[in-house]
């Protein structure tokens, strides 16, 4: 048996999910983006906090969502990707007092490229191997933050504390709710923009190579430059997120970047459900609110219990979220004939 | 006449009686958190991730809470204490810092543990004003009165406890030579620089410096360089796994220089045991809590009566894990800020009395070393005493030695 038939008789990693099926139909979208744009003006700052960081994890698995729903390749590593992101937002306010703003785009675009370039060496792996890669670019991060030559910027081991926004114009809402309505603004732009790309010509082109990748580089398909663009795609999503979640969170530090958030990520995608982009926003809140429902079950064995909540989720619906919008949409369905 | 004078005193005891209850109503001031019944407190210790063994602490201060709420309170009010896990992430511990001040309303966070998690909430709560009282790390940044007036540590900072181990080495071995092997984070490097700091113009007494990174399997290529070096000192600046590595270690190679390791490495069970008795006769430390292992403090009444508190409020505590002295001294230190605050639980008063301890002693110090503050000074504990390792156990030697610089 050839190399190439083993290829071609492996099952794809990812199920394939067909892209009339990763998005919401009109009339959800528009109720979830009221409760959106309305809760925040009742709730107090804390919530609206936990929502604006609901939001940015929420970008950062829509991210990975692209990378493995879309094109098919696992990340591990997304952390570290996050990692750039949020320093170069703090460096640049901080260090060279560029408006908070502006050190979005620079953010996503450094992180572009450096997915990109990680993207090349990644090409020649798949599956678990490109995993494992990943894994070690997330666990090699924290400890390249603390290089004693790269600490007249990064401030090293201490991090760097960032200063949050003012609401501009004068308006009078509180920083948290504009650093909500301003998260909230990104993260719609960069959802239309991830739910168009997919289906674009790119868009086909990642799901090729997700189904079948020498099906798709014999239909033409620039197989190398898909795979590396997705990457950077998805890093560079990642990068915004973590530009944001240094404003939000006001700190930088190497530890806040640790492996353990990358994998959150990936759990997130799973829980959500891989391929389903708007399942993201769903994986997020798994991951910001449960182990708050773990610790508050019990506060020694918060990680068992999280782990069994897991468990419990992936055992019922190994879809995540889309399985259980799908089943919702059909009962819905079956009421409405009836 | 007589009527007018009558009517005079009327007014007057009138005037007195609104004054004094005025003064009373005035003398119960509360910010949020506090009342007359209740005084809520945070606290965010990583119960779980890489630094859950510290998650002890916590359930200490939880069940000494519990003892002062079960003999009465505190001024009659009784303590809520929250408590939230952070897994030692400093994004975790500014979501549970905000869900403390803003959903629950805590009069105040309380040892909350870990320098990135405190160095990510500390803008934070002094924007919001709200002390951060006794914060559990030993970095030296927490005294700061000036910039994060609401602020404040508890333990001796790694750096002040650097000075003691320079001047016990500028006394002692004024012509030494020194090799330090630290730890490449912030916690090694902040030694470093009290010991820099401490030995001042002398700083050229140390000839070698090794870093080794905890991912490292074993340090031994490190000690044998310190070795060439020709150091007759060697201060070790590590974690209690490697501190083990290194004294084996430099026995092995036949390296017998004045041996100094840092108080986080002192365990007899964790450190010297490992490291092989044989080899730890004669090594240097200094500390400034009790050790519930040792027989000498067996008759102390502070001793007991922690003891006595584990027994009964906390069974599963285990008595020779420092966490349990450390979390039961700084509970003790709080619940003494609250007492000198009597019935004015602002958060003003709160700072105000944290910041004036005068000689209190928690059961759980080493006797003579005490706690003291000020407006301008926010390092509770700066004491501390050496001690040598003798047989199986440690000795406490010389005088109680004060950490703040001289020169």
């Amino acid at each position: 048996m050839s190399a190439a038939e083993e290829v071609v008789t492996e099952t794809s990693a990812v199920e394939a999910v067909p892209k009339r099926a990763m998005t919401l139909g009109y009339g959800t979208s528009l109720v979830v983006l009221a409760l959106l744009l309305l809760v925040p003006l009742v709730v107090k700052n804390f919530i609206i906090f936990q929502m604006t960081m609901l939001l940015i994890y929420g970008l950062a698995v829509l991210a990975l969502n692209i990378l493995t729903g879309g094109s098919g390749q696992f990340s591990l590593g997304q952390s570290a990707f996050y990692a750039i992101g949020a320093y170069t937002s703090a460096i640049l306010m901080e260090q060279y007092n560029v408006n908070y703003a502006l050190t979005l785009p620079i953010a996503g675009i450094i992180c572009f490229g450096a997915g990109f370039l990680f993207g090349q060496p990644a090409l020649r792996l798949s599956g678990v191997y490109l995993a494992l890669a990943t894994f070690a670019l997330a666990t090699a991060m924290p400890q390249l933050l603390k290089l004693g030559f790269f600490e007249k910027w990064t401030g090293g081991v201490q991090g760097l504390v960032v200063t949050k926004p003012d609401a501009p114009f004068g308006l009078p809402i509180s920083q948290d709710m504009w650093l909500y309505y301003f998260t909230l603004v990104i993260t719609l732009a960069i959802y239309i923009f991830s739910v168009n790309l997919l289906k674009s010509r790119s868009g086909r082109a990642f799901m090729a190579i997700r189904d079948n990748e020498i099906a798709a580089s014999a239909m033409g398909i620039d197989v190398a430059l898909y795979k590396t663009l997705a990457f950077g795609v998805s890093a560079g999503i990642t990068g915004v997120a973590g530009g944001l979640g240094a404003i939000a969170v006001q700190f930088v530090a190497p530890d806040s970047y640790t492996i353990t958030l990358a994998i959150s990520l990936f759990l997130g995608m799973v829980v959500g459900g891989v391929g389903w982009l708007p399942g993201s926003i769903v994986g997020s809140a798994f991951i910001i609110f449960v182990p708050n429902i773990a610790e508050g079950i019990s506060k020694g064995l918060s990680g068992a219990v999280f782990g069994v909540l897991l468990f419990l989720v992936i055992f019922l619906v190994p879809h995540g979220a889309r399985q259980v919008a799908i089943v919702g949409q059909q009962l819905a369905g079956k009421f409405r004939k009836n | 006449m007589h009527s007018s004078q009558q009517r005079r005193i009327a007014v007057l005891a009138t005037a007195v009686l609104i004054l004094t209850s005025g003064a009373a109503f005035a003398q119960k001031k509360y910010d949020t958190g506090a009342s007359d019944t209740e005084i809520k407190i945070g606290n965010i210790i990583p119960y779980s991730g890489p630094a859950s063994a510290y998650g002890v602490i916590g359930k200490t201060e939880e069940a000494y809470f519990n003892k002062i709420n079960a003999e009465g309170g505190i001024n009659g009010r009784k303590i809520t204490f929250i408590s939230y896990d952070d897994a030692y992430s400093p994004p975790k511990a500014v979501e549970q810092a905000r869900k403390l001040v803003e959903s629950d309303n805590v009069l105040l966070i309380f040892n909350s543990l870990g320098t990135p998690s405190n160095s990510a909430i500390e803008k934070y709560m002094n924007a919001k004003r709200v002390p951060q009282l006794f914060v559990a790390t030993g970095a030296s940044k927490w005294n700061d009165p000036k910039d994060f007036p609401w602020t404040m540590g508890w333990q001796p900072s790694y750096q002040t406890e650097a000075h003691i181990y320079a001047a016990y080495v500028l006394k002692e071995k004024p012509a030494g030579k020194i090799a330090v092997l630290f730890q490449n984070d912030d916690f090694g490097k902040d030694y470093v620089k009290g010991l820099k700091d401490g030995l001042g113009p002398k700083a050229s007494m140390i000839v070698a410096e090794e870093s080794y990174e905890t991912s490292e399997p074993s340090i031994d290529d490190h000690i044998v360089k310190l070795k060439t070096a020709g150091a007759d000192v060697f201060i070790s600046v590590a974690t209690p796994k490697f501190a083990a590595q290194a004294i084996k270690r430099a026995s092995e190679i036949d390296w017998h220089p004045l041996q100094i390791v840092v108080n986080v490495s002192s365990s007899v069970g964790a450190v010297m045991m490992p490291a092989g008795f044989e080899n730890s006769q004669g090594i240097l430390s200094a500390n400034y809590a009790k050790d519930a292992g040792d027989p000498q403090w067996a008759d102390d009444p502070g001793m007991k009566k922690f003891i006595d508190f584990l027994a009964q409020y906390y069974p599963e505590g285990n008595k020779l894990d420092a966490a349990t002295v450390f979390g039961y001294g700084a509970a003790q230190t709080l619940v003494e800020v609250l007492k000198q605050c009597g019935d004015d639980l602002t958060r003003d008063n709160v700072m105000k009395q944290a910041a004036s301890l005068k000689d209190f002693q928690p059961d759980t110090l080493l006797p003579g070393i005490k706690i003291n503050t000020s407006a301008s000074d926010y390092a509770p504990i700066k004491e501390l005493q050496m001690m040598r390792f003798k047989g199986e156990k440690w000795d406490l030697f010389g005088d109680i030695m004060n950490g703040e610089l001289t020169h």
